[in-house]
């Protein structure tokens, strides 16, 4: 495996994670070990509770785990760091910086010239469809456009890694399709290693080229699956249905352990 | 527009009921006084100049002590919130003191500075620091973590984050308080020119009392509200124009 | 400061320290602050900088309190403050409360008393004070009838505003539900209001507070404010600072208190932690 590909692989390894909640320890993953390949897409799948947003925070260098360790590129991971970018659910942008800004913000930060900056910034911006809304401030965007304009920002800073934490769950039914569809044609062009968590079926099975389903709390690896679509995929094809099957067949599984 | 209007009501009725009272002697006239006797005393005392002069020395008062004030709150404030420590040191001790009326420890800025100039600016700054540092404090601490990860995760060293991400993040909270504590001088300012003072709009205040001219109590509490709300009305423009843009439309 | 691990977890407040632990802090801290005071006034009097009056030592103040308070002067004055400021606020609160509540449901009573309050609001009741001493005279019902001055506009303020904000779709919902007019008023826009009119409660009290010491500084023979001035003709520190503390305490009291009723009347609010 060449360097770049190195780079952006991550290795789970054994990792448990338990919080202290004044004296009680709460286990929220439970010796979670799995690798992502360089260039991949991989879903964490699960029901709530299941600890899949723990994880990512790990990978994120947000929290430490409990035990265990995550290595990229094959260097352990002890903070957040611009190699793995984020895309958070409730965006997260700079309310005091404009989409412009926001998106040069990494640049800006790496010591990258001001013209070099906005060259970068311009790119992406062009890339998610927001060229025209540059100068306005995140109070002015609707849901979706703040969502693209943070896309755009964890791309801009060209990451290895992108984790995504249910960064389409905030919004309505057709701009979520439509920012999946996103997703899938700027994944066809930047070959980042993703790791997206969400809760839909509907949307793994769309985005991923592998599928974690975790269990109920406190959280395990239950089964991984391996989606073989060809792209764009199509929501209604007999392919697409059958894996929605059996992936909702076993996360059911772990829902009803939860409500037992 | 409505404002005009309420304002124009208020002085009808004012002027009907003192000048009413002046006819049918209810209450003693002199205590009544009439809008005609309060913009005379006004405009006498802006004619021979004392009018501007005791504006003036309240408001050098209150600048003064403001900007002390304001310059230690933003100091200890920032200590406080990225130094984990002072945080637990300071907090508890700033509880105690806050409950305590800051007018209650006018008499002893008087003894300890004695009853010049600087007694009143040292009282100012007293009075205003402790909102403003707690202000200043709750609006750095209160940075949303979110934010932090997100600079983080693009690369953010920890003086990139305190630069970039938690002083403008802070900003609105940080101004809000600025403009809370000079409201707070304005406040007081009168209280500590009643007691000990030889100039300043509360003295003149309090020698419409002295000498038994309600008139000049009147004209002088007038100004003084107005003064004070149309610094507040600045403020809160100067205000709106450094948060430009975050609020959503 | 925090390293950026640490930053990106907890934010800039860090972690929760355990109960236990976080309240020794507190009281460590507090004690720390008492130590330092007492060294400065010791030093003070060893190193002869100024007259040791001006920094009188923590345990001096204490020593004035308890004399006062043993020999019966105290509470005196304790009495004579707490009185003129539950009178007033009293006073106050119960016409801002009447007031308000009309205000805040009749669009007439709102014009007509709007107008008045708007002008009166920009002054500092402070400066009003020599008015009332000029009308009422240097007594009793002068600094009453001040507090009740005072405390009156934030109690009507939140008030009339609490009325006011109370949520449309609640009223709705009532209506539909066959609520008339009084029984709207009483089961749907006092209780939706009330958490808003105890906030403007808890103010009104701290303002009490906060401007009585200035009334008795003027023509007073009892109180704390008497007790703080008082003490300015023949330096005594010890019994200044002593009272303001008292003062400082009476206000958080009352402050509980309101806090407390609010409690027991908003139980809805807050359900309790499992």
């Amino acid at each position: 495996m060449n360097r770049a590909g190195e780079r952006a692989r991550v290795q789970v390894e054994g990792v448990h994670k338990s919080f202290d909640l004044d004296g009680r320890a709460m286990p929220a993953l439970l010796d979670v070990s799995l690798e992502v390949h360089a260039g991949e897409l991989l879903c964490l799948l699960g029901p709530s509770g299941c600890g899949k947003s723990t994880l990512l925070n790990i990978v994120a260098g947000f929290m430490p785990p409990t035990r265990g360790r995550v290595l990229v590129g094959g260097a352990p991971v002890t903070g957040p760091g611009p190699e793995r970018g984020v895309v958070f659910q409730e965006y997260v942008l700079f309310p005091w910086l404009t989409v412009a800004q926001n998106v040069e913000f990494g640049p800006r930060l790496m010591g990258t010239p001001a013209a070099g900056c906005r060259e970068i910034a311009a790119r992406y911006l062009e890339m998610v469809g927001l060229t025209a809304h540059a100068s306005k401030f995140p109070a002015q965007l609707s849901g979706g456009m703040k969502q693209r304009v943070a896309i755009a920002r964890a791309l801009a800073n060209d990451p290895a890694i992108v984790l995504m934490d249910e960064p389409f769950g905030a919004l309505d039914a057709q701009t979520r399709e439509v920012m999946q569809e996103e997703l899938s044609r700027i994944q066809r062009v930047e070959h980042k290693t993703i790791v997206f968590v969400t809760h839909s079926i509907r949307e793994a099975v769309y985005l991923a080229d592998r599928v974690v389903v975790m269990t109920s709390p406190p959280g395990r690896v239950k089964e991984v699956f391996t989606i073989k679509l060809p792209e764009p995929r199509d929501r209604f094809a007999l392919e697409f249905t059958q894996y929605e099957r059996e992936i909702t067949r076993l996360v059911k599984e772990e829902v009803m352990k939860v409500h037992e | 527009m409505t404002r005009a209007l309420g304002l124009g009501a208020v002085l009808i009725v004012w002027a009907a009921v003192s000048y009413g009272n002046r006819t049918l002697e209810l209450v003693p006239p002199v205590l009544l006084p009439t809008p005609g006797e309060v913009a005379t005393v006004g405009v006498a005392l802006a004619l021979d100049g004392s009018l501007a002069r005791n504006v003036l020395v309240s408001a050098g008062r209150i600048a003064a002590g403001f900007a002390l004030a304001a310059a230690a709150a933003l100091a200890l404030g920032l200590a406080v919130a990225l130094y984990t420590p002072a945080r637990l040191a300071v907090e508890p001790v700033v509880e105690l003191v806050r409950p305590i009326p800051p007018l209650a420890f006018l008499p002893m800025f008087l003894v300890w500075f004695g009853l010049g100039e600087t007694s009143k600016v040292a009282f100012i700054a007293y009075t205003t620091f402790f909102p403003m540092f707690v202000g200043i404090a709750a609006s750095l601490l209160r940075v949303d973590v979110m934010l932090l990860r997100a600079a983080a995760s693009l690369g953010a060293t920890r003086w990139a984050l305190l630069r970039r991400v938690v002083l403008p993040a802070a900003l609105p909270g940080i101004v809000v308080a600025l403009r809370l504590g000079f409201g707070l001088a304005i406040f007081v300012i009168v209280g500590a020119e009643f007691i000990a003072a030889d100039a300043g709009l509360g003295n003149l205040i309090m020698e419409g009392r002295v000498f038994f001219n309600p008139a000049q109590i009147v004209m002088g509490a007038l100004l003084l509200g107005f003064l004070g709300a149309l610094v507040n009305t600045l403020l809160v423009a100067f205000e709106r124009r450094a948060v430009r843009g975050r609020a959503p439309r | 400061m925090s390293t950026v691990a640490d930053l990106v977890q907890w934010g800039l407040r860090g972690a929760a320290l355990p109960s236990a632990r976080a309240l020794a802090l507190r009281v460590g801290a507090v004690l720390a602050f008492l130590a330092l005071w007492s060294l400065a006034s010791g030093l003070v009097v060893l190193l002869e900088l100024f007259n040791p009056i001006f920094l009188a030592g923590p345990w001096l103040v204490l020593g004035k309190l308890l004399q006062l308070a043993l020999n019966g002067q105290l509470w005196g004055h304790v009495g004579a403050t707490l009185g003129r400021v539950a009178v007033g606020f009293t006073t106050g609160a119960l016409l801002a409360l009447a007031l308000g509540l009309l205000a805040g449901q009749l669009r007439p009573v709102r014009n007509l008393v709007e107008p008045i309050v708007e002008v009166l609001r920009p002054i500092p009741p402070l400066a009003m004070l020599p008015l009332f001493i000029v009308w009422v005279g240097i007594g009793e019902t002068s600094k009453i009838a001040f507090i009740t001055y005072a405390t009156f506009f934030p109690v009507f303020l939140t008030t009339v505003h609490a009325v006011q904000q109370v949520d449309p779709l609640l009223l709705r919902a009532a209506r539909s539900l066959g609520a008339r007019r009084a029984q709207l008023f009483l089961r749907v826009v006092l209780p939706a209001a009330l958490p808003e009119i105890l906030t403007g409660i808890r103010l009104g009290v701290a303002l009490g507070f906060f401007v009585i010491v200035i009334s008795e500084f003027i023509g007073a023979e009892q109180g704390l404010g008497y007790l703080i001035n008082d003490g300015r003709n023949f330096f005594l520190v010890p019994q200044m600072l002593g009272a303001a503390i008292v003062l400082g305490l009476l206000g958080y009291a009352g402050n509980a208190l309101v806090m407390l009723l609010g409690r027991r009347w908003l139980r809805w609010e807050r359900p309790s932690a499992s």
